[in-house]
């Protein structure tokens, strides 16, 4: 009797093995979903942004241009990260540990609260009636509602991620696995308690902002930068832990990457946890209501142990990797397992991709730029974007990316459409990322304000003209930024045919190099070794991991110094 | 313990002394670490540029109305209705945002030290100095008064870099620094700056 049921509500999983709950399984095909209609939107409003900000184009009029910002920043970074990463949880919780979703109505209901609230923002910003861009800073003043909407889509989050722990309870307390909860709900555990610090902080400000838009009470400006970018600046370490889980996901799946040491991941994980969320500093540097131990203790996570966390999986998903690689006998030299890596499955090269972009440029230009001193020469140029478009974007948007390729075939059971562009999408989005971002970097180092209609200052008292190398980085944002988009429409409608039109996966004939299913799928790396392995390649090690780390340290050095020189010309300033 | 993907439950006792790769890996990401949190300090004691500052609140028309009073003692000129004002040197000195202009202008001396109060009188505005690239964030109800010394002889601009409204883009401000002898050197003031009203 109890196996019937188990049967009606479960299904065997015939590339994992895992047994996955329906109700489960359907929360994350509506979450994906939601989350790359949200993209969508993003997507047409960065097009129109880069093609503004593009000086030679010029599109849009200002009102525009600053509404899509708005339009641009909420449904990117929050409607889009978080219903992915919504759909992230119910895979790393009750799919992977095989349990049962423990509340399905609940589950429902704050899915349903999010859609309401991205819906009620999204309708607020393109009235007009929001025109505050994603920060909202305080006394700017949007509509009322445009504050609720954000209060109903984070509550409906954290009801989702609530479920998670309860997932967690359950999956226990049923016994659906043995031994600890596998590497990836451990970051995923991560990053939901990470999102539980974010979304109280959001709680914090916006209840009070909402209030105040009703004019109900006061809210101090600097009290609510503080406030707002606890939430603001956590939120991205949400999607930086996500981005890890997945990176030892795809890893697993695409090569059987292995865990090196599951006590060094996990620490690292365990140090997110601990000190992201101080990271609010980062945008407070140069702000006149903090002191000097403050900025610096906060701005450094309590002494960059949250970069020593980051560093550290930047050694073991690699490690993990070209382990996974050599016991699959790729064992020539220092980079066969790097050479012979499969470069034409989307979900490894767009893995990969996002795995060197986020290190060697978005994490570089970030602690650099979150230096106390050194942030007053980028406060708000156009460095600050370039930096973020490497991390969320370059970084984890391109992860989520991989995944999907993975998602389509494992949870909808679909073949990926249009497999030939599939397979150079995450190069094409991660070439235009890359572009966009460091022409905003170089433009940023020459003062080019970010968030600005019109660089060249028609109608102001005085006149400005920026060097020509600008209009050449302005035009190298406007085609990388073009190219990105391109990428993204790419996704955007394999995601969609695959889901509402793809052809159905029949397992029990697949063949190698098949059209529309990624090979780590049509055979499942070995996903656990003997112990004799296992010992022959510890003692061999990661010698090609090696080497890119301390490539890696040499460049993130001369940066960093060079950044510190470049500082000491300047004004002296006290 | 054998190894195994990041999906795969570990079983038994899987807190294990990391390798000898990754024991090295950690000691110098926590060495540069370290290098990376002494250099803030340390660049307090002996470094040029530090956001410190003497930081107070303040209630904005109250502000407004000091930065008025200065206006009115030190003003030399004007271009298009915004004032310019010189200082002598080693002055407290104010500028103020607000929708949308950086009120007054200032001509400055080289290699002279001033402590510039920064405020703002509607919302927040980001002080952006054209082409030092020097950038600070400017807070309504909150004096952010910083010692500054130029060092070079020029027209500068103040772009406003925090979004302020949709005059945002037409908020431009002006520092003109002029050298001991007393003239502006066209050529180390950046490219392409005009002077006065266009």
């Amino acid at each position: 009797m109890v196996e019937m049921v188990m049967d009606r509500l479960f299904r065997k999983c015939p590339v994992t093995g895992l047994r996955v709950h329906q109700t489960s399984e359907t929360l994350v095909k509506f979450n994906a979903v939601a989350a790359i209609v949200a993209f969508l939107v993003g997507v047409v409003a960065a097009f129109l942004l880069a093609m503004t900000r593009w000086q030679a184009v010029h599109l849009l009029p200002a009102d525009w241009y600053y509404r899509m910002l708005t339009a641009h920043g909420l449904n990117m970074l929050i409607f889009f990260i978080i219903f992915f990463e919504m759909a992230i949880l119910y895979f790393a919780g009750p799919i992977l540990l095989g349990c049962r979703q423990p509340a399905p109505k609940t589950a429902w209901a704050a899915f349903g609260l999010m859609v309401v609230g991205a819906v009620l923002v999204d309708v607020m910003v393109f009235a007009g009636h929001a025109d505050v861009l994603f920060t909202s800073y305080v006394p700017l003043r949007a509509h009322p509602l445009y504050y609720l909407g954000i209060i109903l889509f984070a509550v409906g989050a954290l009801i989702a991620v609530s479920l998670f722990f309860a997932a967690l309870v359950v999956a226990r307390r049923e016994k659906t696995y043995e031994g600890s909860i596998p590497l990836v709900s451990f970051g995923g555990l991560a990053a939901a308690i990470i999102a539980v610090i974010t979304l109280l902080h959001g709680a914090a400000i916006y209840v009070p902002t909402f209030l105040w838009s009703l004019g109900k009470m006061e809210v101090d400006p600097q009290v609510y930068r503080m406030v707002f970018w606890g939430l603001g600046h956590s939120s991205q370490q949400i999607n930086v832990a996500a981005m890890v889980a997945v990176w030892y996901l795809m890893g697993g799946l695409t090569i059987g990457a292995v865990v090196v040491n599951e006590k060094i991941s996990r620490w690292a994980f365990v140090l997110y946890v601990l000190f992201i969320s101080m990271a609010s500093a980062h945008h407070l540097l140069v702000d006149p209501g903090m002191g000097p131990s403050w900025k610096v203790w906060n701005t450094s996570y309590a002494m960059y142990l949250a970069v020593l966390a980051s560093m550290m999986h930047g050694f073991t998903v690699p490690a993990g990797m070209e382990m996974g690689q050599r016991l699959r006998g790729f064992r020539k030299g220092k980079f066969e397992w790097l050479r012979r890596a499969p470069w034409s499955d989307p979900g490894f090269s767009g893995t990969w991709l996002s795995l060197v972009i986020f290190g060697f440029l978005g994490g570089i230009t970030g602690v650099t730029q979150g230096t106390e001193q050194i942030n007053i020469i980028s406060h708000n140029t156009l460095r600050v974007p370039g930096h973020f478009h490497v991390t969320v974007v370059g970084g984890t948007a391109l992860a989520f990316m991989a995944l999907t390729y993975y998602v389509i075939p494992l949870i909808f059971r679909r073949k990926v459409a249009f497999w030939g562009l599939a397979r150079w999408q995450p190069y094409l989005f991660a070439i235009g990322i890359v572009c966009m971002s460091m022409s905003m970097t170089f433009a940023g180092a020459f003062g080019v304000p970010r968030r600005h209609w019109d660089i060249s200052f028609t109608n102001a008292p005085f006149g400005l003209e920026f060097p020509p190398a600008v209009d050449m980085m302005m035009a190298g944002l406007g085609l990388g930024g073009s190219l990105a988009v391109v990428g993204a429409l790419a996704y955007i409608a394999i995601a969609v045919v695959s889901v509402f039109f793809g052809q159905r996966v029949d397992f029990d004939k697949l063949e190698p190099g098949m059209a529309g299913i990624p090979q780590g799928i049509i055979r499942l790396p070995a996903q656990a070794h003997s112990e004799e392995a296992s010992a022959k390649a510890h003692e061999e090690g990661a010698p090609g991991t090696m080497v890119l780390v301390f490539v890696f340290l040499a460049v993130f050095i001369l940066y960093y110094f060079t950044n510190w020189k470049l500082l000491s010309l300047v004004w002296k300033i006290g | 313990m054998s190894l195994h993907s990041g999906v795969v439950p570990p079983q038994g006792v899987w807190w294990k002394p990391a390798g000898r790769q990754e024991r090295l890996w950690i000691q110098i990401a926590f060495a540069w670490c370290m290098v990376l949190f002494a250099m803030m300090p340390l660049w307090h004691l002996k470094g040029g540029q530090n956001p410190s500052g003497i930081r107070a609140k303040v209630v904005p028309t109250e502000f407004y109305e000091r930065t008025r009073e200065f206006v009115a003692e030190y003003q030399v000129g004007e271009v298009d209705g915004i004032p310019v004002v010189k200082p002598p040197p080693g002055a407290d000195i104010y500028m103020i945002g607000k929708m949308w202009e950086w009120y007054p202008a200032l001509i400055l001396e080289e290699d002279t030290t001033y402590t510039l109060h920064l405020s703002a009188l509607d919302v927040n505005h980001g002080f952006s100095l054209y082409p030092a690239n020097v950038n600070f964030q400017v807070v309504p109800g909150y004096d952010y008064g910083l010692e500054i010394t130029p060092n070079q002889p020029g027209e500068y601009r103040v772009v406003c870099n925090e979004f302020c409204g949709i005059g945002h883009h037409v908020m431009l401000g002006s520092i003109t620094v002029e050298s001991k002898g007393g003239a502006v050197s066209e050529s180390t003031g950046g490219p392409n700056i005009t002077t006065g009203a266009r």
